[in-house]
């Protein structure tokens, strides 16, 4: 494997690691809820109302 | 290779919108699930939608004036990216697969074509969509509370006008009442990309879709890449005329623009075009092989 390859095998698994952790995060600090709340109930700006 | 993909976006999307009680009654659904975003752009107002759309969680974190930054939503669109990358827009996007089916519409003896003219610029106005209005303007124009709109949700996404309006106003009467110049507006540009889409190959990805513009980023190094074995290739073209994004595959195979199709996999004459899917595939029986071959 050369080191390009290396490099973006790496990134990779960064990226994936810290999304998740990002993820975990945005759980814990109520996000989720947010994020919740908009999802549950009718979004009128999303349906063209206001 | 592109009924095995429409059937798999089919699939997709009645398991992401199979909620059928809100198709029914003209409610959306409020369960658990709702909490977790999904990779393409799908409207978390649709009557038969099961999860979040992860464009419009970002914005309603954003939005909201309590958060500087979404980690939430953020998190979920660089995860599907690593994974997948622009497959998602190919495979699991429900409005990508609306696109798709509006293209297979014939148009008699009127050519279709790939690109709006302008292409090599208009690919551009996406990744400033994404800047502006999904997350500058929500964060920046906001009330005496702080909050802001979902600018994106609000003034330009076709997919929620699809398969959330038009669904929710034939149901709810109260809601057709406050219906206005917003909804209007928003029509248009759904009748706009419909009528454009049928010309031309998926014009809301290629120019408008902040997710796709994300998601291409990730194109280059996410799990799910092409590869071009340069000694197969014989750059014979037949890739970018099948392309339906006019990707020069055998010089760019992990372009920002790629949706992963597999059209050009499927047109190579000396499959030369591999995912890294099929390569680790192909590497794990190898390795099975050898082993046996070495017990013998």
């Amino acid at each position: 494997m050369n080191s390009k390859k290396r490099a973006g095998s790496f990134i990779r698994y960064i990226v994936l690691a810290v999304s998740l952790i990002m993820i975990f995060v945005g759980t814990r600090t109520g996000e989720i809820m947010t994020v919740f709340q908009k999802a549950a109930y009718i979004c009128l700006e999303c349906i063209g109302i206001g | 290779m592109n009924r095995i993909r429409l059937l798999f976006q089919a699939l997709w999307f009645a398991i992401t919108n199979g909620y059928v009680r809100g198709f029914i009654e003209g409610k959306i659904y409020q369960g658990e699930t709702k909490k977790l975003c999904v990779p393409g752009l799908n409207c978390y107002s649709c009557p038969g939608a099961r999860f979040a759309c992860p464009i419009g969680s970002l914005q309603a974190v954003l939005d909201s004036g309590q958060y500087k930054l979404s980690l939430y939503a953020l998190g979920f669109m660089a995860a599907f990216g690593v994974l997948l990358g622009r497959f998602v827009c190919g495979w699991l996007c429900p409005f990508g697969l609306v696109q798709d089916l509006l293209h297979r519409i014939p148009v008699g003896k009127m050519k279709k074509k790939k690109n709006l003219p302008g292409h090599r610029y208009l690919i551009y106005l996406k990744y400033l969509i994404l800047a502006l209005f999904v997350v500058i303007l929500p964060m920046t124009v906001t009330n005496f509370m702080g909050m802001g709109d979902p600018w994106f949700c609000k003034y330009i996404c076709p997919s929620g006008t699809l398969m959330a309006g038009f669904p929710m106003l034939l149901m709810n009467e109260p809601l057709r009442a406050a219906v206005g110049i917003l909804f209007s507006w928003k029509t248009f540009i759904l009748l706009l990309v419909a009528v454009l889409s049928i010309g031309f190959y998926r014009p809301f990805c290629k120019y408008l879709c902040p997710l796709g513009a994300f998601y291409g980023f990730f194109n280059k190094f996410a799990f799910y890449r092409f590869n071009v074995d340069e000694e197969k290739c014989i750059r014979c073209g037949k890739c970018q005329a099948v392309c339906g994004m006019d990707i020069k595959t055998w010089e760019a195979p992990n372009s920002m623009e790629c949706i992963r199709c597999g059209d050009c996999k499927a047109a190579c004459p000396t499959d030369a075009i591999t995912s890294s899917l099929e390569k680790l595939i192909r590497d794990v029986k190898a390795r099975g092989s050898s082993a046996d071959g070495e017990k013998i």
